[in-house]
């Protein structure tokens, strides 16, 4: 168990390095830089002054050394003016200092330095940690509908396999797979929040949720986010729950006699639940499109949001910490949903 | 002109029994759940031989019920359609002018429907898909939109893109045009968007887009996963651990990151995209070369046929695609189209890798495989015409559901103004386009939300119909 751990930690550290490296290369590209120079220095400035600007804030380096100056294993870049004391660099943005001996060699992601947002003005920690904590919130809100009502559905849908709540409960799953985000968000605002149908009973903006989350503005995000990702589950835990009705152990119990309600809460409902569980863990990084896309729909700022104003204003470290932040959430979901699919069924060993 | 209704004249008499057999239906599935609930534990009965029946006479009448005003509904549903088909044009709704435009629809479906039932028993699985309800309401979901993106020309009422008719901004379903000229549609029947085009125009025009991007970036998807998957699932060792890595790769990446930075004018005027394309594009080449070498390869002469024909077609359809160098200049796609169809199979060949990956896994051990193998069969010839013939049920699922897969990307795309025009008529696109005033003119954005959510369920139902299908054999 402990090697299997570690060799998916060697893993996933491979991964996020790749992962990061193509970010990077994807962000450092020419013309991404001079889009970021120029949105910086002012959209006027020549092709000379984007030079300059790209050789002064330490953009004209080779890229494997930046990414290693990111990385923190190689020295930050610094330029000093001509009396000596640091004039720019990529340990000092944000701040000020007077002398060089003040400023830290390294400041890459190994130190805990995630660097310096170009579009918001802040250290990306501080951006990333807000963030985190409001999608949290929303994403919190969203399983915790999501998961119990698939399963529910899922459940009742699979328990007597082929009856009319099982077709009923199938087609509605199939339908909420396939009304993605941007689909059910708008055919929602135009039901609950628009003068068209004139229920009026949400808000269509989740902006005043920074303040404080009520049911009137919280409402509609969480369940654009919960139908998409709801009639997967479902559908998983139908086919689980069918399955281990046709199990042998299953007639049996029906032979001794036991009441059917008894059968589906006792004896089947446990075993059932193996398989959604995996799919529930993996659902996580899948709903980082999701959360993009209803940040965006119901103008929420949190972690979505970040990554969409990073990728529009070519921000390279707040882009870099939303992939590793994204490949994080990705692996460890994987990592649990493995442990976690070992412990649930004793018929699998890790080796 | 005064507006248009939504029903015509139909609706003083189609109105009252929609509300009646809707009242019906609501009060008998209430009905039915209630007494299915109380007769819970009477129905069981036990026959003369001692064997379970379950039957109960309250929830027999509570079904029909249901049925009975389920079909009404239905027929009334159809009665508006069709009627509006046939009544005089002034008489007129919305719902029968749009009827009235989408005939050539119509038409070709009753004609596939009516074709392909009367020789079901001939067609194999797609005839089996005709004896599942559920499969045939997704077929004919689908073979709706296809048919509105063949016939898109003689449907749609203005240009999707030209057509700015000043007056027509945000206004409601059916207004009339303030000056129609000569020989112009009166009205704009589902409303006019935030530059005044015409919404059920390019929602027509949409479908045409997406139904040509989608299914084709799908096939390639598979080219792709089929070249490196059945390999790697045969024959296993380094090159399958390396290519396995590279996948989870790319499934690790968050898809809408790797859209932000791929799909922008930066990484087009780079050429990544043209790069990406002449890697992606070569796949489905290659697969057609080594499946006719590894099958004609004891007889030259058909072999060199089908390779030289794969090879003259192929490339030149590959220099055309891939890299606008089409030698007669007939085939070519503009960087904005052919970056966001390479992303969109980036990110589903992955995918396809892995079910292509595990279902070869599976298939090696069958003993038709070790029977190829013993008769000394090459390598390829084993993968391409021994495991993938038998690996084309799953697949074909798959393949149905990808198509609804890659809708919503090319749908997600669209949403965050990457890559195609903005005046691109595609659903996406123009879901963006109206979303800012979505609370106070809701159907510019409303209609090509419904528009995808209906392909896209099409395609789930089609799905399942033919698992379901393949399944019974």
């Amino acid at each position: 168990m402990f090697l299997f751990i570690l060799r998916r930690a060697g893993v996933m550290a491979l991964t996020a390095l790749c992962m990061t490296f193509i970010v990077f290369l994807l962000t450092n590209l020419q013309p991404n830089l001079e889009k970021l120079a120029k949105t910086q220095a002012g959209s006027r400035i020549t092709d000379a002054e984007v030079q300059s600007w790209l050789e002064r804030n330490g953009y004209a380096e080779p890229i494997l050394s930046r990414y290693g100056q990111w990385l923190g294993v190689l020295p930050g870049a610094l330029t000093l003016a001509e009396d000596g004391t640091p004039e720019s660099g990529r340990c000092i943005r944000g701040t000020t200092v007077d002398s060089v001996d003040e400023v830290p060699r390294f400041c890459g992601v190994l130190q805990g330095d995630w660097g310096y947002s170009t579009k918001f003005k802040v250290p990306v920690s501080e951006i990333i940690g807000e963030r985190l904590a409001r999608t949290g919130l929303l994403m919190f809100w969203a399983f915790a509908t999501m998961v119990p009502l698939a399963l529910i559905i899922g459940v009742l849908a699979g328990m007597r396999e082929g009856s009319a709540t099982d077709r009923t409960l199938s087609t509605f799953s199939i339908a909420s797979t396939s009304t993605p985000e941007y689909v059910s968000g708008v055919i929602f605002v135009v039901v609950f929040a628009s003068s068209m149908v004139g229920l009026r009973w949400f808000t269509g903006s989740a902006k005043s949720a920074v303040d404080g989350i009520t049911f009137e503005n919280f409402t509609l995000p969480v369940a654009t986010i919960a139908l998409y990702g709801m009639g997967y589950i479902a559908r998983m835990t139908r086919a689980s729950m069918a399955e281990v009705m046709t199990a042998q152990y299953i007639r049996t119990a029906r032979l001794k006699g036991v009441s059917f309600r008894n059968i589906v809460l006792r004896h089947a409902l446990r075993n059932a639940l193996i398989a959604p569980f995996t799919v529930i863990m993996l659902q996580f990084p899948w709903l980082l499109t999701g959360v993009v896309i209803v940040e965006a729909l119901f103008v929420y700022p949190g972690f979505g949001n970040a990554l969409v104003e990073g990728a529009q204003n070519n921000d390279i470290d707040l882009l870099l910490a939303v992939s590793v932040v994204a490949v994080v959430v990705v692996l460890i979901t994987q990592l649990i949903s493995d442990i976690g699919y070992a412990f649930l069924n004793p018929r699998i060993r890790v080796t | 002109m005064e507006s248009l209704t939504w029903t015509g004249a139909l609706g003083p008499w189609l109105n009252p029994a929609i509300q009646i057999a809707a009242l019906a239906l609501v009060i008998s599935a209430i009905a039915n759940i209630l007494v299915s609930v109380f007769t819970a534990d009477d129905r069981v009965h036990y026959g003369p031989d001692g064997a379970v029946l379950q039957s109960s006479n309250a929830t027999r009448y509570t079904r029909t019920a249901m049925m009975l005003s389920l079909a009404a509904l239905i027929l009334i549903a159809l009665g508006y359609l069709v009627g509006g088909i046939l009544l005089p044009a002034e008489q007129k709704g919305i719902i029968g002018r749009i009827s009235t435009r989408f005939l050539p629809v119509w038409i070709a479906l009753v004609l596939v429907f009516a074709i392909s039932i009367a020789f079901k028993r001939r067609l194999g699985l797609y005839g089996h898909l005709f004896d599942n309800v559920i499969g045939m309401i997704g077929f004919g979901l689908v073979a709706f939109w296809v048919f509105s993106a063949i016939f898109a020309d003689m449907i749609i009422t203005f240009d999707p893109v030209q057509d700015v008719i000043s007056g027509m901004k945000n206004k409601a379903p059916g207004t009339p045009l303030p000056s129609p000229g000569e020989g112009q549609y009166g009205y704009y029947l589902l409303g006019g968007d935030a530059i005044a085009r015409d919404v059920f125009s390019r929602m027509v025009a949409g479908a045409r887009v997406v139904l040509t991007i989608a299914p084709a970036a799908t096939l390639f998807a598979f080219m792709v996963g089929i070249v490196l998957g059945v390999p790697a699932g045969y024959i296993g060792g380094r090159f399958d651990t390396v290519l396995s890595f590279v996948a989870n790769l790319v499934l690790a990446f968050p898809v809408i990151l790797l859209f932000f930075l791929l799909v922008t004018p930066e990484i087009v005027q780079m050429g990544v995209p043209t790069y990406m394309a002449g890697i992606l594009f070569l796949f489905p080449i290659a697969f057609l070369v080594i499946l006719w070498n590894s099958r004609f390869h004891t007889q030259p002469m058909t072999r060199n046929l089908l390779v030289a024909g794969t090879l003259l077609i192929g490339g030149w359809l590959y220099l055309g695609l891939a890299w606008d160098m089409d030698p007669f200049g007939l085939i070519s796609i503009p960087g904005g189209v052919l970056i966001v169809f390479v992303s969109v199979v980036f990110v589903n060949s992955p995918t396809v890798f892995r079910i292509v990956r595990g279902l070869t896994l599976d298939i090696r051990t069958r003993d038709y495989v070790a029977a190829a193998q013993t008769r000394g069969e090459g390598r390829w010839y084993i993968m391409l015409w021994e495991i993938l013939p038998n690996a084309r049920g799953p697949l074909l699922v798959d393949f149905c559901l990808r198509i609804g897969y890659t809708t919503i990307l090319l749908g997600t795309l669209g949403f965050f103004g990457l890559g195609l025009p903005p005046e691109s008529p595609d659903w996406g696109t123009s879901i963006n386009a109206g979303r800012g005033l979505l609370q106070f003119f809701p159907f510019p954005p409303l209609v090509p939300a419904v528009a995808i959510m209906s392909l896209v369920l099409g395609l789930n139902l089609l799905a399942d119909g033919l698992r379901e299908e393949s399944l019974k054999d």
